[in-house]
């Protein structure tokens, strides 16, 4: 370690936060606190930015898709033609799925150049038997029956196979059956036909895709209620941080011990 | 002219000799033409190919079925198209349209498969159950599944007429006790085209027929296998009360203000977005009308297992496969409640244990 650090008591070294502690700020338990934290980059500025654009596209899709399955009262404030109530909404829903998509391909293509935590929301390692003991750890924290959770850098494992059930193959379903369903309106021939015509024939009616599509929006919104119930009861349980990651990218430790 | 052997009419020839004049003959070509969704220059060419090619023979059998598909195509609008292609085909076999009966027709039916092998177009009615060998449907003393592979062998293309012969239709609806299988499920070694409607509008079979007989070849399909002129869109791509869905502008209930102004009948479970069919163009009865334009939503009659779909007011499945009643947003919101609930709790459970731990934490250093 650096001569300069804080992290050890240094004879050479200044008491830490000057002008902290002599603004009546920081205190004596708070200097012996930061000796102890660590952090490390995690996300890359893509990573979060994905992060949040695909929350914000999930968002709007939810709301729109749910007012093109079951649209608002009929509404009569002008005549037909100008009036565009399921238009706007239908433009909403199409244009974020579009992000989503482009938004979904990118983060792909990240996890072949970014970092090596850009590549863990695509896999699960269920080849390694320590993970799946870690697996069964993660599952006994949340059941009240550890004391105390692990750190890790990206995702714990069990957040690791949420994130691939739910995102991963969810979002690939969303993407194809909604694709699918976009092309209905562009006809065939069109660029949505050729990529996801072939989903309308795979399940033969194009109204069990419509069904399908719809209970994907609840397996996603599922995925929200447990992703952000997660996230913030780790960040005040657990001991690193959690909400502060995705939008610095750095994971801080609130301990030094090492596991 | 005569039909002798090697020497079969052109269409020009049966037309004429039924009475039909030249200046209605190229009337014909023009309105296929249009039907067809084909360019003026190829009125000529039909034209051209009706007067040279001889004439394509047809048989039509009927397998599990109601017969709609004929009610519909002998009420075919173009009055032309029906006289011309249904006495060119019925010259050959239909057991339901033909004169002949029993053994004569029978016998009909083994004569136009041996003097038109590999020339003939087979058209199927209805689909044949396999179940107990075929028992469930006989015909001619035989069941109709042999008489179906023993016509396909020889033919030159198939027509799977109606939602039965593409897709099975109510026969086929679950459980389905009879087995009963659509036509391209047991004949897999020759081309079919699937005209599905239950039943498909009456021009539309006489345009696929007309096609077929004309330029000798199938029409452009679908990946479904569909004619894509007639089946490459939804009913409510064409709908005449689209702007009212872009609009917002719905029927709330059966008889209320909104059905009475025609508005969209998207909210009454109308089954126009998920249905590929010719309806809100061609329409019915010579153009008459079609099931939206008379105030009640599409049924989706020509789509794959329509019977299956749960109800025909409803625009999302019923999952069933529980043995509970219910649609995709029961399903979500349970489970979004059970988890939201199963969140909350543990979440109690979380800040209680975590208190808990303080005050432990804090006697122990007391007691230190």
């Amino acid at each position: 370690m650096a001569d300069d650090s804080i992290h050890t008591p240094n004879p050479n070294m200044p008491l830490p936060l000057e002008a902290s502690r002599l603004t009546g700020d920081a205190t004596a338990e708070d200097i012996e606190s930061i000796r102890t934290r660590t952090s490390v980059f995690v996300y890359e500025w893509p990573v979060r930015l994905w992060h949040w654009v695909n929350a914000l596209a999930i968002m709007i899709l939810c709301f729109s898709g749910w007012f093109i399955a079951s649209p608002l009262p009929s509404m009569d404030y002008a005549e037909a033609t100008y009036q565009f109530v399921m238009g706007y909404i239908r433009f909403a829903h199409f244009a974020a799925g579009m992000i989503l998509t482009v938004g979904f391909f990118g983060r792909i293509y990240w996890a072949f150049v970014g970092n090596h935590h850009a590549k863990q929301l695509f896999y699960i390692p269920v080849w390694k038997k320590r993970w799946w003991q870690e697996v069964v750890f993660e599952l006994k924290w949340y059941a009240f029956l550890e004391k105390e959770p692990k750190k890790y850098v990206g995702h714990n494992p069990l957040a690791q196979t949420a994130m691939f059930f739910f995102m991963t193959l969810g979002l690939t379903f969303m993407i194809l059956t909604g694709w699918a369903l976009y092309s209905e309106g562009t006809g065939q021939g069109s660029f949505a036909d050729s990529v996801a015509g072939w989903v309308l024939t795979l399940f033969g009616n194009s109204q069990i895709v419509h069904s399908v599509h719809h209970l994907g929006m609840w397996f996603i919104v599922v995925f929200m209620i447990i992703h952000i119930y997660a996230a913030i009861r780790e960040d005040i349980l657990s001991r690193q941080s959690m909400v502060s990651t995705m939008i610095s990218g750095t994971r801080t430790f609130k301990d030094d011990r090492p596991e | 002219m005569t039909n002798t052997e090697g020497q079969i009419e052109t269409f020009y020839d049966v037309m004429r000799r039924q009475g039909i004049t030249r200046r209605s003959f190229m009337k014909y070509c023009s309105l296929t033409a249009a039907a067809l969704g084909l360019s003026p220059s190829f009125v000529p060419k039909i034209a051209h190919a009706m007067e040279t090619k001889p004439r394509t023979p047809v048989i039509w059998v009927h397998g599990l079925e109601c017969t709609c598909c004929s009610e519909s195509f002998i009420r075919s609008a173009h009055p032309l198209a029906k006289d011309v292609v249904l006495s060119m085909i019925s010259l050959d076999y239909d057991d339901t349209l033909m004169a002949a009966a029993g053994h004569a027709a029978e016998a009909a039916f083994e004569e136009t498969i041996e003097k038109y092998k590999g020339n003939y177009i087979l058209a199927v009615e209805g689909n044949p159950p396999l179940n107990e060998d075929g028992m469930f449907c006989i015909t001619g003393g035989k069941p109709f599944v042999e008489k179906l592979k023993h016509a396909a062998k020889d033919a030159k293309a198939i027509i799977s007429w109606g939602a039965c012969a593409s897709y099975g239709c109510v026969q086929a609806a679950k459980p389905n006790p009879t087995q009963a299988t659509p036509v391209h499920k047991v004949i897999t070694d020759k081309p079919i085209i699937k005209v599905p409607g239950c039943p498909p509008i009456a021009e539309v079979m006489t345009g696929v027929i007309t096609y077929m007989l004309t330029f000798d070849r199938l029409p452009e399909l679908d990946r479904q296998g569909r004619p894509a002129m007639f089946y490459s869109q939804r009913i409510h791509d064409k709908c005449y009360r689209r702007p009212h869905f872009d609009a917002g502008q719905f029927v709330e209930t059966w008889d209320d203000e909104n059905a009475r102004k025609g508005y969209c009948l998207y909210k009454m479970g109308c089954k126009g977005p998920t249905t590929y069919n010719a309806c809100s163009t061609v329409r019915w009865n010579e153009g008459v009308s079609f099931p939206i334009q008379s105030g009640h939503g599409c049924i989706g009659c020509s789509e794959d297992g329509f019977w299956d779909q749960g109800s025909f007011y409803d625009r999302v499945t019923d999952l069933t496969q529980f043995g509970v009643e219910a649609n995709a947003d029961k399903v979500g919101l349970a489970a979004a409640g059970v988890v939201g609930a199963g969140v909350a709790a543990h979440a109690a459970i979380s800040a209680l244990k975590t208190a808990q731990r303080k005050v432990q934490d804090n006697k122990k250093k007391e007691e230190a």
